[in-house]
């Protein structure tokens, strides 16, 4: 039996993501912000011996293109026939909600509805009529509360339903008679087409002049209708100029209607708590402070938080490292240390060094995320990036960049305009990712704060990484602006940004769900990168070309050029090999200073300290190594990301090439005003 | 009669007509920012810009450049 094809749409931050899971059992990744799900996800629902196969579309508010999302989530309607459509709505907002419902209705009628957040909307005594809701729009309606798992198997019975028997008659709006005399002559000429579209709606996104679609009717059916004269004459008589508006009109003055007669709302100030939050959060004295305070609270549980787990995985992963050596007693001795001094003990350094820190911070954020908290950081900060004339959803996309650069980048995609668009993309990666976090703490924590680590310690380094932060965001500013000034000319454009209402995160879920997704991230990556990088890096080190191992001819070689940067050849060497990820930077590191190839067991950050000071490592060294960290070129991911996104070879070499430029020239004058002091 | 973004803080307005500006008036009229729509003015951003409107039960944060192309009604 063929699985059955269903479309799930709906408005951004309703909850889509939130169905999905709940429906397919995959774990997409949530979040209270519009614009999370910005690609297609596809999951499989079992129900009642069905195979149902979920699609996942982005959220959007209409149908009218004129963004990516709403161009994907078009074109996926029409032409990816799918057997029924779950329209998810927020139960509080139903009138914009049926905006959406309604132009939905005009390409598909095989429609349910959903009214996620049902228990929201009963809390701020919204009520609605919800059988009379099912007569009006004549398809199913049912309510659910999503992430309690409410109404799921209701929805889910429907569904069920509809794919057996498709609903023949669904609500529709009609319009002026003019329009829709003009709606039958085209339609008539489209059904002799044979084009598997609902002709009504085609025809009027032609009268529309609807370019998107045209080009897409083209490339997915094949059809160009410039090449139909029939149908050219046809428009060119029928269009008239404002057809737009009067559609757009009438299926808002349909949804204002429905929604007066379904929902009643009892109590007109339901959103008192939310604004009480928000004079807060966003008022002129307190709203840049408590970003601040926030960020540090975060970074300074990830900081103490990480240091006991960090100890005992070392422990554990470096105690298991004998029994791995007798294991592989039957391989040659040279290959057998490589596997296991080489491959094992960056794996294992990798694991105890990084991991904790990233699954403390990660489950933080996404509380953070969860709570609405994030689109307020935009709105906070969005005069600065228009006087960059950039867009400020361009700070949500730099939050994304915290977790990784690749998903930043893919989070661009919220931006509307082209030209921020690429500003967003081609700075994301001065944002540290979580794989350049550990290593920024160490550094600042051997360097700058101290090893005792006591309170002040910590909320000290926490401290100055909240400063690293505000560095790499000034650096953004400017580049966006430098670039708004060259390369990507222009004016900023619209911003206009939905500030969902806040809600209490899920905790415990969020936390047990973002640690298990983060380890197995990172043990994924840490596979496939480290134990190669680690493999590699013991090679380079004990093979010899006469008295010098080829990797102390490397560094040699790279050491001129790095010392004018206030860094050494190792640090650059190790950088270059961290291209597949950053995670592996440090180890290589340290494994290029102990000569031999071989790393040392982590046992606390005073060994780093110690291993780090004895290769000639400073002050200078170690500023200009957070530098560097912050901004030298975006790993591979993330440029195979830019590279997917912009459809540009140009584009992916910029983004590669900025970052470099900056890094090097930022190190290169820090090291020379510093040497020059130091000669004064 | 005035611009959007001249409302004050607080008060409500009533949406008359929209700028002639395409791209800015069907994100508008996605958020229900249509003409007779009811909107009030809620807060401003730390840095005096953007501001934050109650339209149709959601708060959506609008920059003064396209508050400016609103025309509406104090009521």
């Amino acid at each position: 039996m063929e699985n059955i094809k269903i479309t799930l749409m709906g408005n951004p931050n309703v909850g889509k993501s939130t169905i999905f899971n709940a429906l397919t059992g995959l774990k997409q990744h949530t979040g209270n912000w519009t614009g999370k799900t910005v690609d297609t996800a596809m999951g499989i629902c079992k129900y009642n011996n069905k195979v149902y196969e979920i699609y996942d579309l982005p959220g959007t508010y209409s149908l009218f293109v004129h963004s990516e999302e709403e161009r994907v989530a078009r074109d996926f309607l029409c032409f990816n026939k799918s057997k029924v459509t779950i329209m998810v709505c927020d139960s509080t907002l139903i009138e914009r909600n049926l905006n959406l419902v309604l132009q939905t209705l005009e390409i598909t009628k095989n429609v349910v509805v959903c009214l996620n957040l049902y228990d929201e909307a009963l809390k701020n005594d919204i009520n609605i009529d919800v059988e009379r809701l099912s007569n009006i729009l004549k398809v199913p309606v049912v309510v659910t509360n999503a992430s309690k798992g409410v109404g799921i198997n209701k929805l889910m019975e429907e569904v069920e339903k509809l794919a057996v028997k498709s609903i023949n008659e669904s609500f529709i709006t009609t319009y002026d008679k003019d329009i829709e005399l003009s709606i039958e002559k085209l339609s008539k000429h489209l059904e002799n087409k044979k084009i598997n579209i609902n002709t009504r709606w085609l025809s009027l996104r032609l009268l529309e002049d609807d370019k998107t679609l045209i080009k897409s009717l083209n490339q997915e059916l094949n059809y160009d209708i410039y090449e139909d004269d029939e149908l050219i004459r046809l428009l060119d008589k029928e269009r008239k100029e404002d057809i737009n508006e009067k559609v757009v009109s009438q299926i808002l003055l349909n949804a204002k209607n429905i929604t007066e007669a379904c929902v009643s709302y009892n109590n007109k100030n339901y959103q008192e708590r939310n604004r009480k939050i928000d004079k807060i959060l966003t008022s002129k004295i307190t709203g840049i402070p408590i970003m601040l305070i926030l960020f540090l609270f975060v970074f300074w549980i990830t900081i103490t938080g990480a240091n006991y787990p960090s100890e005992l995985l070392s422990n554990f992963l470096f105690s298991l490292e004998e029994p791995l050596y007798n294991l592989l007693s039957f391989l040659p001795d040279f290959i057998r240390n490589t596997i296991v001094y080489g491959g094992y003990r960056v794996l294992a350094w990798v694991v105890s060094v990084m991991l904790p820190p990233m699954a403390i911070f990660f489950p933080l954020f996404t509380i953070l995320e969860d709570s609405g908290y994030l689109p307020r950081i935009a709105f906070n900060l969005d005069r600065f990036f228009k006087k960059c004339s950039a867009c400020g959803k361009q700070a949500l996309t730099m939050c994304m960049g915290f977790g990784c650069n690749a998903v930043g980048v893919t989070g661009c995609r919220i931006i509307d305009s082209k030209r921020e668009r690429l500003i967003a993309i081609l700075t994301n990666s001065f944002v540290p990712c979580n794989g350049r976090f550990p290593m920024i703490i160490a550094i600042i924590t051997i360097f700058f704060v101290g090893l005792n680590n006591t309170f002040t310690s910590s909320l000290l380094s926490a401290l100055l990484l909240v400063l690293v932060i505000c560095f790499s965001v000034f650096i953004t500013l400017i580049i966006s602006k430098i670039l708004s000034k060259t390369i990507l000319k222009g004016m900023p454009s619209s911003f206009i940004l939905e500030l969902p209402p806040y809600r209490k995160p899920q905790y415990l879920k969020v936390i047990v769900r973002s640690i298990i997704d983060r380890t197995l991230y990172v043990l994924g990556r840490a596979v496939v990168v480290a134990i190669p990088a680690g493999i590699i890096i013991y090679i380079l080190s004990n093979v010899y070309i006469g008295s010098l191992s080829i990797l102390t001819i490397c560094t040699n070689f790279l050491d001129p050029f790095a010392d004018l940067l206030g860094l050494d050849g190792v640090i650059l060497f190790a950088f270059i090999l961290g291209f597949p990820a950053n995670e592996i930077v440090v180890p290589i590191i340290i494994m290029a200073y102990m000569k031999s190839g071989v790393l040392i067991e982590y046992e606390s950050l005073a060994s780093l300290k110690e291993i780090l000071v004895n290769n000639g490592w400073t002050i200078l060294t170690a500023i200009n190594f957070i530098i560097f960290a912050l901004i030298h070129f975006p790993c591979s991911t993330t440029l195979l990301t830019i590279k997917k996104e912009t459809k540009s070879i140009k584009w992916t070499i910029l983004s590669f090439v900025i970052p470099l430029f900056v890094g090097i020239s930022l190190c290169f004058i820090v090291t020379s005003v510093y040497r020059l002091i130091l000669l004064i | 009669m005035c611009k959007l973004n001249e409302v004050p803080l607080g008060a409500t307005c009533l949406i008359k007509s929209i700028n002639n500006d395409i791209g800015i008036k069907r994100r508008f009229y996605d958020l229900g920012l249509i003409p007779k729509v009811e909107v009030t003015s809620l807060f401003k951003s730390p840095l005096g810009d953007p501001t934050a409107y109650l339209i149709k039960g959601s708060i959506i944060a609008i920059r003064r450049e396209d508050a400016k192309k609103v025309e509406v009604e104090l009521i």
